[in-house]
């Protein structure tokens, strides 16, 4: 099943290189890691279809074969309210190069991390696990280990973070849920050592936990070059 | 492939001697293992006559013995046809001193030579390296015997791959009073790389710690490193340089521009227990420690010591390197005052770290460093000993290394190493206790146990 799942990934992806978002995290969900609850819609009236469905305040990503980083071309939008505002998003995201259409996405409260992997030429497959969101290569807290990943590397490699204060509950916050986390983790390492060399490096960030959930809120595939 | 004729001959061939030039690289190994190794060694020159009176064979296979280990100091060109004249003449491995291959573009010899020994299964180390130097055996370095520091006869082997970088270690080795069972500079590393030299030192009885100077791997060949390191029953020590990246590709991905090849070779050989060692001073220090104790701690220590001063920056160092210094509870410093003497009782401080004050005997130390021994939450001991406080003596190096040894906790110790206190510190050395010359080596030591993680 998951075999056939990233056959069918990649060779979608190949031309481009990396794998967008939507297909990304159907490959996602069928390895087992969670991922929110989402919709690629084509038009408008299939986003707001959606949106209802699940529920306002609700996420809006551009998904075209030309952006790579969202947030660079601000393809990102949060906290969407209501069905006119979609509406507005729809219309501005599809001013994007490439535009295909929308991503509308249960929106997922927590700390953003970020789960990676890199085919190293000498190690191979890298696991990475680190604080998220875009300025992961500014604080660069981050921990590396080689996959497949073991129980106790995933459990390292959460309280090895600076910011692992953080995870477990700091000044009264929530903590988030290590246990989901570990499951993540692991589970992600299955997955990459199914996909061996076809792909060059993953990117989920965020990966946003809270005290219930850990969720993989976006995802990049960059496939290995040819 | 079998390496043991190769790192343990009975014979050897050096070719290469030359008729004319006794400062030749092949005419200073040969002559060096005549006349201080027990191997048999042979000359070997395509013009034959005589040296020194001795034959030079024109070939391998014209020598009267069977030849474990040929040394080729040869020109390039002529190093495929002697390496099958090794093979030919039922060889046992090869050292190939001779450069002029992959590190000046001859990359397709260096290839025609792997396939040709690895078609007969014949090993051979290099090609532009040092070779070997086996303690009290032989040696392959094409340096004048009296150029060579060398260390004592030990249990730590060195692997390198710039021969330059492991002459320095066994200076540094023989100045630590660190004993050496094998060195290898393996050079472009064509055909024995790491995992090979691995796989023969774990299961080499002479030796209990490995060392590797590392430059890179090839591909893939980290991960099947790291696999055997942790499953190799002894610590391996790393050293690692090119740690900053020569240039920067732009790369799509956050992670795979966070993990840069040092960063990940820093983290993947810790997640296997291999120690890394930052620093040549740390990677000597590194193999003193772990080839007295081949063991695991979680980082607590206590220290002892004669001067406050002393205990504060071991403190420091610790705390930076990771350890711990847990204080001791009130009980513990009430026990540790009743075992030294009156004098002492009210201005030693017993808080860990222990500062016993300049007036302190060698029956106190020896007192708290027992109590200690026998405290479980306490992994390691730290004794920073002063010798020219009056009343230690020169006997305390050894009597705390009885301890040590009734015992069973591992024990560290400074002292300067002076001449005027080598009686003090080889009373620890051959007591098989680490000695530093310097508190942070000291904690190294320490350190060390604290990295090491036996699967």
């Amino acid at each position: 099943m998951l075999r056939e799942k990233i056959q069918e990934t990649f060779s979608e992806a190949k031309e481009r290189g990396w794998v967008m978002e939507p297909q990304a995290k159907d490959l996602l969900r069928v390895a087992g890691t969670d991922i929110p609850r989402f919709c690629f819609a084509k038009d408008v009236g299939e986003a707001i279809q959606f949106a209802n469905e699940i529920n306002y305040p609700v996420v809006a990503k551009v998904v075209s074969p030309e952006v790579i980083h969202k947030s660079d071309v601000s393809g990102v939008v949060v906290g969407v309210r209501d069905d006119r505002q979609l509406g507005e998003v729809f219309t501005e995201l599809g001013k994007i190069k490439g535009f295909q259409g929308i991503i509308v996405e249960e929106a997922c409260r927590g700390i953003e991390l970020i789960v990676g992997m890199k085919m190293d030429k000498q190690f191979g497959p890298i696991i990475l696990l680190g604080m998220g969101g875009t300025a992961v290569e500014i604080y660069k807290d981050v921990a590396l280990r080689m996959a497949p990943l073991r129980e106790q590397d995933a459990e390292s490699m959460i309280k090895s973070l600076r910011a692992r204060p953080l995870l477990e509950g700091y000044r009264g916050a929530d903590g988030i849920n290590a246990a989901e986390l570990k499951r993540m983790l692991l589970a992600f390492s299955s997955l990459v050592m199914e996909v061996g060399k076809e792909v060059e490096s993953v990117d989920l960030n965020p990966v946003i936990c809270n005290a219930s959930r850990c969720v993989v809120a976006d995802a990049r595939i960059m496939l290995a070059k040819r | 492939m079998n390496l043991k004729r190769l790192f343990k001959p009975a014979t050897m061939a050096v070719v290469g001697v030359s008729l004319t030039n006794e400062s030749h690289p092949a005419n200073v190994v040969y002559n060096k293992n005549r006349l201080r190794y027990p191997v048999s060694v042979f000359a070997v020159n395509g013009k034959g006559g005589t040296l020194r009176g001795e034959t030079v064979y024109r070939r391998i296979q014209d020598i009267p013995a069977k030849i474990d280990l040929a040394v080729i100091a040869t020109k390039a060109e002529i190093v495929l046809s002697v390496i099958s004249d090794c093979i030919e003449a039922g060889a046992g491995g090869a050292v190939i001193v001779s450069g002029g291959f992959a590190e000046t573009g001859s990359a397709d010899l260096q290839n025609r030579l792997v396939t040709i020994a690895k078609k007969s299964d014949f090993p051979f180390i290099g090609p532009n390296c040092l070779g070997v130097f086996a303690p009290a055996h032989m040696d392959t370095f094409f340096i004048p015997g009296e150029r060579l520091v060398i260390p004592n006869r030990g249990k730590v082997a060195m692997v390198s791959q710039s021969g330059g970088i492991l002459v320095d270690h066994m200076v540094k080795c023989a100045a630590e009073g660190v004993g050496v069972s094998l060195a290898v500079s393996i050079g472009n590393k064509t055909l024995i790389k790491e995992l090979d030299m691995l796989r023969y030192l774990k299961d080499d009885p002479e030796t209990n710690v490995i060392t590797f100077y590392l430059e890179g791997f090839d591909e893939e060949e980290g991960r099947e490193f790291v696999l055997a390191a942790s499953q190799c029953g002894k610590p391996v020590i790393v050293l690692k340089s090119g740690k900053t990246p020569g240039g920067t590709t732009a790369v799509k991905s956050h992670t795979a521009s966070i993990a840069g090849d040092y960063e990940v070779f820093s983290s993947v050989v810790a997640q296997y227990g291999v120690v890394e060692a930052k620093d040549e001073f740390e990677i000597v220090a590194f193999a003193e420690a772990l080839s007295c104790y081949q063991r695991s701690i979680q980082g607590k220590v206590a220290i002892i010591t004669g001067s406050g001063g002393h205990g504060a920056l071991a403190t420091d160092a610790c705390i930076s390197h990771g350890l711990t210094v847990p204080s001791l509870t009130k009980s513990e410093q009430t026990e540790l005052r009743g075992v030294v003497s009156p004098t002492i009782q009210d201005i030693a401080s017993f808080a860990n770290p222990i500062d016993l004050t300049g007036s302190a005997t060698d029956e106190d130390f020896m007192a708290v460093t027992r109590s200690l021994s026998r405290n479980e939450d306490i992994e390691c001991l730290i004794v920073l000993l002063l010798p020219y406080l009056p009343r230690i003596t020169m006997d305390l190096g050894a009597r705390l290394s009885l301890v040590c040894q009734q015992e069973g906790k591992p024990i560290v110790a400074y002292v300067p190493h002076v001449d005027k206190y080598k009686m003090l510190v080889e009373g620890f050395m051959l007591n098989n206790v680490p000695v530093a010359d310097s508190v942070e080596d000291a904690v190294h030591m320490a350190e060390a146990m604290r990295r090491y993680r036996p699967c």
